[in-house]
């Protein structure tokens, strides 16, 4: 489940930034990656998307890895999967 | 030829005309409240500079407001105080000859929103006729001309956050060449309407709180609304008909920084900076104050200190530096004629306006940028600066002019 989630972090941000899959390596900074301020907009933008979240403009910005973003975004799906009706 | 600024009129979040703009600004008050016209509870922020107090209907006819969207009313209530405080003396010469150059980011949008919206939302398969001419950017120097009879050069600049500064910076030159007599110049802009307040969400960089430009904890820029004119004419003429200029506009600069689409570069604001002193006449050291672009974002305020530092040296320890887009917020288009007039009205009166809201040092932006309190001080030159999305610079230079 993490993995998929994970899987698809990383195809997002390769789609929006049209660069190979295989670059976008979680350990990567922005910076590694020439991911600019108005990049990272769209990425985010493209997550908000295909995960059906909202990304707090200030916790995004303390994210400088891959890794941020992907941590960030599995701890705002866990929040909903807590929330959701059901549980 | 020299060029005198003989009018000035203003509408703004923190008044409704030039009085009421610089009485706020010298006591530093604050025109940032959460937004009135435009439902929040879909935003990501609440907070604006919103108009406040207008009422369109004791300004225009109701048959001419359906041709007006918001932009075009500020364009044209501007206009029409600048034209009255200059005692301009209409005859079918000057008429003929006169320019209007105006400036707008976003023009009627507001306007196109609402003819979408019937499509869109409403699945209507109609959009009301007017909603091209209320909408396009040029309106408002459409209906200023048509208000006044004016006939000469008329057009619309739109250059983001520099429109209104470019649009003055080209007045300022027609004027000074003698290819026209006198010039309506400046900017207006509308931009709380959902759509535009949506996509500026999405750019992450409108704050949750308020406008604290070069403040360390600032959190972004507060978008407002408004419109400034300015009436340019050769020095000379306006002594000549018993006219005493407020200001000399002596110089405009511009540059663009090739760079990024999005992310100020110092380089190319240094460039403007340079340029408008050059085109000016004037020293470094003849300026005392800066009008900052001051935008309260992470990336302008950083970068723009640095320009100054470029372009000034040891004097960015001297000069003052204030944002008074903390007070009347960021009027996109209109932001550098509302600036422009911030800095007229400094230099004319002796008092250099506030960067309001200010509440911590950030070393990487170490100027002195008047927080807080407006301070009494007679400088010789100001410049106002503008930089705009999509790195296209102006720069306007003005000298105080000694009251009779």
């Amino acid at each position: 489940m993490v993995d998929a989630i994970q899987h698809r972090i990383l195809r997002v941000i390769s789609r929006s930034k049209h660069i190979p899959l295989a670059s976008v390596q979680p350990d990567l900074t922005f910076e590694e990656l020439s991911i600019d301020s108005l990049d990272r907009l769209n990425i985010l933008f493209d997550l908000e998307t295909e995960f059906e979240i909202s990304i707090d403009d200030e916790e995004a910005k303390k994210a400088t890895r891959i890794s941020d973003i992907i941590a960030g975004i599995q701890q705002l799906l866990e929040v909903r999967e807590r929330s959701s009706p059901g549980n | 030829m020299r060029v005198a600024v003989t009018g000035i009129g203003v509408i703004s979040a923190i008044g409704l005309n030039q009085v009421e703009f610089w009485h706020a600004l010298r006591s530093g008050s604050c025109g940032i409240r959460p937004m009135e016209s435009t439902d929040a509870a879909q935003l990501r922020f609440k907070n604006v500079a919103e108009v406040r107090g207008y009422v369109p209907t004791t300004e225009f006819l109701a048959s001419e407001l359906a041709f007006m969207d918001r932009f075009a009313q500020f364009a044209v209530l501007a206009a029409r105080e600048a034209i009255t405080q200059a005692r301009v003396e209409w005859t079918p010469q000057l008429r003929e000859k006169t320019a209007i150059v105006t400036g707008s980011c976003m023009g009627g949008r507001s306007s196109e929103e609402a003819g979408y919206r019937q499509l869109f939302q409403y699945g209507k398969s109609r959009v009301h006729p007017l909603t091209i001419p209320l909408s396009m950017s040029n309106a408002g120097a459409s209906h200023i001309s048509m208000q006044y009879g004016i006939q000469g050069p008329a057009f619309t600049v739109s250059t983001a956050c520099s429109s209104s500064a470019h649009a003055l910076g080209q007045a300022f030159w027609m004027v000074r060449s003698g290819s026209v007599p006198l010039a309506i110049a400046g900017g207006s802009e509308a931009p709380l309407f959902f759509g535009g307040l949506k996509a500026w969400e999405a750019m992450r960089v409108v704050s949750k709180d308020t406008c604290r430009p070069f403040s360390a904890d600032r959190s972004g820029m507060i978008l407002g609304e408004g419109g400034a004119m300015l009436v340019l004419e050769p020095f000379d003429v306006a002594l000549a008909r018993g006219v005493q200029p407020i200001a000399e506009m002596l110089g405009f600069g511009m540059s663009s920084d090739a760079g990024h689409i999005t992310e100020p570069s110092s380089e190319g604001a240094a460039h403007a900076m340079r340029s408008a002193l050059c085109d000016a006449g004037l020293a470094p050291e003849q300026i005392g104050y800066i009008n900052a672009h001051g935008t309260a974002t992470e990336a302008n305020d950083r970068t723009e200190t640095a320009s100054i530092r470029a372009v000034f040296g040891a004097h960015a320890d001297t000069l003052a530096v204030s944002s008074t887009k903390s007070m009347h917020g960021h009027a996109l288009g209109a932001a550098g004629a509302l600036e422009a007039a911030a800095t007229i009205l400094a230099l004319r009166n002796g008092i250099l306006p506030p960067t309001v809201n200010f509440s911590a040092a950030d070393p990487a932006c170490d100027l002195d940028v008047i927080p807080n309190f407006a301070r009494a001080l007679s400088v010789e030159a100001g410049l106002s600066n503008s930089f705009a999305f999509g790195g296209l610079n102006a720069v306007l230079a003005f000298k105080a002019v000694n009251k009779s």
